[in-house]
């Protein structure tokens, strides 16, 4: 192994540091005309009248649409995610009749350049008649609440539960049970690249050609035909540069609809780049429930079962996975413990919000801040050590494939060691005993443990909305020059990097020999996309696949020129060399010209070097780890500092650990800065309070510690690369692990929960509140 | 985040601005370092018809030292303010509060009467020149009028200086005995302006009592105040830690509170008591 398990920097970066890249907004073609959206300033009003008239005698505007024509015109926003019996409204692209969410499209504008647009879509006068709004997801689904879909008699847009062994007996014979509410608010995906996408119609077939700052190019090439109505065979999406997504970018939007159907209604190119007011107010959101979670235990602290009930609020509609988003929740609940009776019930409502959807870790970060927080109050309530709760219910390494009352089969794991590795470089005993001097001066410090599981690499189809495999074309040009066609759609990940260190060790090349392309649907075979930490475990396993096939082929052929056995042949240093002692090799590369000259192939072997891989994995992987975090409460003003983090992480192999490493720190900043920092807010009549990053609070550098990271190696069965995927571990694991540690801060004084996003105020109340009594 | 049509010229020097702002009333905006003017316009909250550029005036750059008193030139950005020798060593607060301004983009590019002229009541620099006393000089039609930081912050976005005025210059005399400054904050997580920022002066007589104190507040109200009746319940006294905690408590007495969805009155109000001690406490660290 030359390459894998290196930390080889990433051969993506010097374009991107440099500025030397492509992204939506450098695409400039002839002609090209630029779109604006006109949206809603209510969150729930009848449109009574939109008068376009002054917008359209601003000199530069091209063409202006409404609902109506694109009603006529274009297929809905599409919904792959599903739920039986629920509720299915039609979402236009453009709001027809009325509005149900502020920064709901009304009208678009295409005009000769950006400003022209902009002052055009003000000019659009729209007259609303406002109706009342509902933003409480458990007032939605109250009666008499404001129905916002008028088909149908209320806001509950779908329910789901299960329930795995008997809860009711767990609860009758536990010695105690522990509850909490735990509200897991709504937050902001906030890529560093917006939205964006243009559209032209390409001679000489009228070919629909859209670059899109999107993860998934063949799934959004699929469904724009569809809604646009041109045969998908004349429908190609380019993905440029993405500068990021976190899931946010795992959907099909009305704007990406809007500049399709306007390049084909107009005959120009049509742009659209989102503003970043747009960015939070009109792309999807994630996570927001409300969970209600008991836990039955021994007095020892055994777990005899847990209870869920989660409402999700969803948001106005659907986008492309909304509705299966909270039903990942109860997947995971049971988190890295063996809990033999579960019950989950799901409802989820709509409101007058944006839709939520995929947001890193979608579901699942969810899932493993209500167990993660539940085992601590538990612990509380019993006078545990924290990290004996969890290792008292930790399945063992032996007893995997775990089979979980979640209802899913875990692949793999050593949850004790990671936590042991954890404790050991957090010197947990050391820390134990500070926190108790600390105690004894009056000063507040924590700290919080969190021993994650989630669920990755997805995943098996029969679990997916829109396939769950993915492809792969490695293809060797006459020149030896090795290039690979992904169906993974890399947006920040770094697979281009990843995937030549795999393909080079393959065939004993250099990296620099290896080309990874990706995001062109004209180049690339039929693929789903980048998500749910499946680009490597899945999409990596597809080119390791359509690798072998090439690798064998190329030993038979050279088998068959130098007279050895195919079997004995081995790749190395560009070299194929036969290892059963008679000493003959061929270069590589001559090689690959003998298969393209074709005048010595063995009977019955085409000519040519390239393989394609559908892969398709038998189940999800389920990366692990515990992590560390260490907090100072200041006393007077609230504020909590965090003072040390420590992961230990199990994301299966490694490829690249700088690679893995950033992930993870990325992750777990996403991850600190739910529990501290991030809020969407709407106020009561759905206004968004935190409508730019002046009120957003992304997590800065300087708000964070310095991570200590390290990892365990639990191989997943589940592929040939043994990758369990790590793309939202940081993001899973450190949420809680940071709640956690406030509340054990918090604990001298009966705290048991505090909820996020924990600013400084909330901790002042409550010290005030001590101070008080 | 596009803004609205407007025209736009260069000023050569400050008298011309002045002319260009007497002629074009209201419509008319001065830029600077564009740094609050330019997301406003993004956002559509402000739609100015022309903007008169004096961001490229080299001779309002300076951070001088005559006398006793230091002359700061309008268009003096952050970074320098952070970084000047002179201000560190005189006016060490000032630099603080300056250094606290942002991230280093924003530093590079914004300047102090920008800022002071914008008069966000939760920005940095008024805590700090209410607690030095320091004077704004403005230029206007009729010339220039020196304005005390006292009377300059007049409300929520609003300031002392008539709609065809432009800064000029900041005037800080520091004391020159046994004195210490320190700027303290603590920062709105989204934007880093201050939920409360507290700015204290100190000098310490012979005897080693409180010979002059000074603290200014922002972020806790419309506009930036001074702390009056902690300042009458130190002077003359000897610094301690039970005169100094109890002197705080008075340090938001008699102001109403903003309120957001960042921080509650309540909140704010507490905050302005122990910014304050914790300014001061550093502030008497410094006294050298």
């Amino acid at each position: 192994m030359k390459y894998v398990g290196q930390a080889i920097k990433r051969k993506e970066d010097p374009r991107l540091i440099s500025g030397s890249s492509t992204y939506v907004d450098d695409i400039a073609l002839p002609g090209m005309l630029h779109m604006a959206v006109a949206r809603s300033i209510y969150a729930h009003a009848r449109i009574k009248r939109i008068d376009i008239s002054r917008a359209t005698r601003l000199p530069g505007v091209h063409s202006i649409v409404t609902g109506e024509e694109i009603a006529s015109k274009c297929g809905p926003i599409p919904v792959a995610g599903e739920i039986p019996k629920m509720k299915k409204p039609v979402m236009h692209l453009l709001a027809l009749g009325k509005v149900i969410y502020v920064g709901q499209p009304i009208a678009a504008v295409v005009a000769s350049d950006k400003y022209i647009a902009r002052d055009a879509a003000d000019l659009i006068e729209i007259e609303y008649e406002p109706l009342p709004a509902v933003t409480n997801p458990e007032k939605a689904l109250q009666p008499g609440s404001p129905v916002i879909h008028e088909q149908y008699s209320d806001n509950q847009a779908y329910t789901f539960g299960f329930e795995t062994g008997n809860t009711e007996e767990a609860f009758k014979t536990a010695d105690v049970v522990v509850k909490e509410r735990f509200i897991n608010q709504r937050l902001a995906p906030i890529s560093m690249e917006t939205r964006g996408a243009v559209a032209t119609m390409q001679m000489p077939e009228n070919e629909l050609v859209i670059w899109s700052s999107t993860q998934i190019p063949h799934l959004l090439k699929t469904q724009l035909a569809v809604m646009v109505g041109v045969p998908e065979n004349r429908a190609r999406v380019i993905t440029p540069e993405v500068g990021g997504g976190f899931g946010s970018k795992l959907n099909v939007y009305a704007e990406e609809g809007l500049v399709a159907y306007l390049a084909m209604k107009t005959g120009h190119p049509v742009k659209w780049i989102e503003g970043r007011r747009e960015n939070i107010a009109s792309t999807i959101h994630g996570r927001d429930q409300i969970n209600d979670v008991e836990l039955a235990l021994k007095k020892d602290g055994t777990i005899l079962g847990m209870r869920a009930k989660v409402v999700a609020d969803i948001g106005a509609y659907y986008q492309l996975l909304t509705a299966i988003i909270p039903q990942l929740t109860g997947l995971l609940a049971p988190g890295a413990y063996r809990v033999p009776a579960f019950k989950f019930d799901l409802v989820s409502a709509f409101t007058n919000k944006m839709a939520t959807d995929a947001y890193r870790g979608a579901g699942r970060p969810e899932a493993t801040y209500l167990i993660e927080r539940i085992m601590d109050v538990a612990a509380q309530k019993l006078k545990l050590d924290p990290a004996e709760i969890r290792r008292k219910n930790f399945p063992k390494p032996s007893e995997f494939p775990f089979q979980t009352s979640g209802g899913v089969v875990y692949d793999s794991a050593n949850y004790e060691a990671a936590l042991d590795k954890a404790l050991n470089i957090a010197d947990y005993a050391g820390l134990r005993r500070k926190q108790a001097e600390m105690r004894k001066q009056g000063k507040y410090m924590g700290i919080g443990l969190s021993s994650y599981v989630e669920i990755c690499a997805m995943g098996p189809s029969v679990a997916m909305p829109a396939g769950g495999w993915e492809s792969a074309t490695v293809r060797i040009d006459p020149t030896a020059k090795v290039t690979v066609l992904t169906g993974a759609s890399p947006h920040g990940q770094g697979q281009e990097t990843s995937f030549a260190q795999i393909i080079a060790d393959q065939f004993g090349i250099t990296m620099e020999d290896v080309f990874v392309q990706h995001g062109d649907t004209a180049r690339i075979p039929y693929g789903i996309g980048t998500f749910g930490s499946r680009a490597t475990a899945v999409g990596g396993t597809a080119m390791y696949n359509a690798g072998q096939k090439l690798r064998e082929k190329m030993q038979k052929l050279a088998g068959h020129i130098l007279q050895v056995n195919p079997e004995k042949i081995v790749f190395e240093d560009g070299k194929i060399i036969a290892k059963d002692g008679s000493g003959k090799s061929m270069g590589f590369g001559e090689v690959v010209t003998q298969a393209y000259i074709a005048r010595q192939l063995p009977p019955g072997m085409e000519p040519g070097l390239e393989a394609t891989n559908f892969f398709e994995p038998s189940n999800f992987t389920f990366p692990f780890g515990t992590h560390v975090c260490v907090v100072q409460i200041d006393e007077e003003t609230g504020e909590p500092k965090i003072t040390k983090y420590v992961a230990v992480d199990d994301c299966g192999n490694v490829i690249n650990p700088l690679l893995v490493e950033g992930q993870v720190h990325g992750g777990i900043v996403q991850g600190i800065a739910q529990a501290l920092y991030e809020e969407v807010v709407y106020d009561e009549n759905g206004q968004l309070l935190t409508g730019s990053l002046m009120d957003y609070a992304l997590p800065r550098a300087h708000d964070l510690p310095m991570f200590e990271l390290d990892r365990t190696v639990t191989p997943s069965p589940v592929n040939p690369l043994g990758v369990k995927g790590v793309g939202e571990a940081g993001t899973i694991g450190s949420t809680p692990a940071v709640v956690n540690a406030i509340v054990d801060a918090l604990s001298p004084l009966g705290i048991t929960h505090v909820d996020m996003p924990v600013r400084a105020e909330k901790v002042w109340k409550i010290l005030k509140g001590r101070k008080a009594s | 985040m596009i803004s609205q049509e407007f025209d736009y010229t260069v000023a050569t020097s400050l008298s011309e601005a002045v002319g260009l702002l007497q002629k074009h009333g209201d419509k008319a905006k001065l830029l600077a370092g564009g740094h609050s003017l330019i997301p406003m316009m993004k956002l559509r909250l402000a739609t100015p018809g022309l903007l008169i550029d004096i961001g490229r005036l080299p001779e309002l750059t300076y951070i001088n030292e005559e006398g006793g008193t230091i002359r700061i030139g309008a268009l003096t950005t952050h970074q320098l303010i952070e970084t000047s020798e002179v201000l560190n060593r005189r006016c060490r607060s000032l630099a603080e509060a300056a250094g606290l301004i942002g991230d280093i983009q924003v530093r590079n590019k914004g300047t102090i009467a920008g800022s002071i002229a914008h008069a966000d009541p939760a920005a940095d620099y008024p805590a700090t020149l209410l607690a030095f006393d320091a004077s704004i000089v403005a230029l206007g039609p009729k010339g220039e009028r020196t304005i005390p930081a006292s009377q300059f912050f007049v409300d929520m976005m609003t300031t002392a200086l008539q709609a065809n005025e432009i800064v000029r210059e900041i005037r800080i005399t520091p004391r020159s005995g046994k004195a210490g400054s320190a700027y303290l904050k603590m920062a709105q997580k989204a934007s880093g302006f201050a939920i409360c920022g507290a700015s204290a002066n100190v000098e310490l007589d012979g005897s080693g009592a409180i010979g002059s104190v000074s603290i200014g507040i922002t972020g806790v109200a419309n506009r930036a105040f001074r702390a009056t009746e902690t300042e009458k319940a130190l002077i003359g006294q000897k610094p301690s830690a039970t005169l100094l905690r109890s002197a705080c408590e008075k340090a938001s007495n008699g102001v109403t509170a903003l309120e957001d969805i960042h921080a509650s009155a309540d909140y704010r109000l507490d905050l302005a008591r122990i910014y304050a001690r914790r300014a001061l406490e550093k502030a008497l660290e410094r006294v050298s």
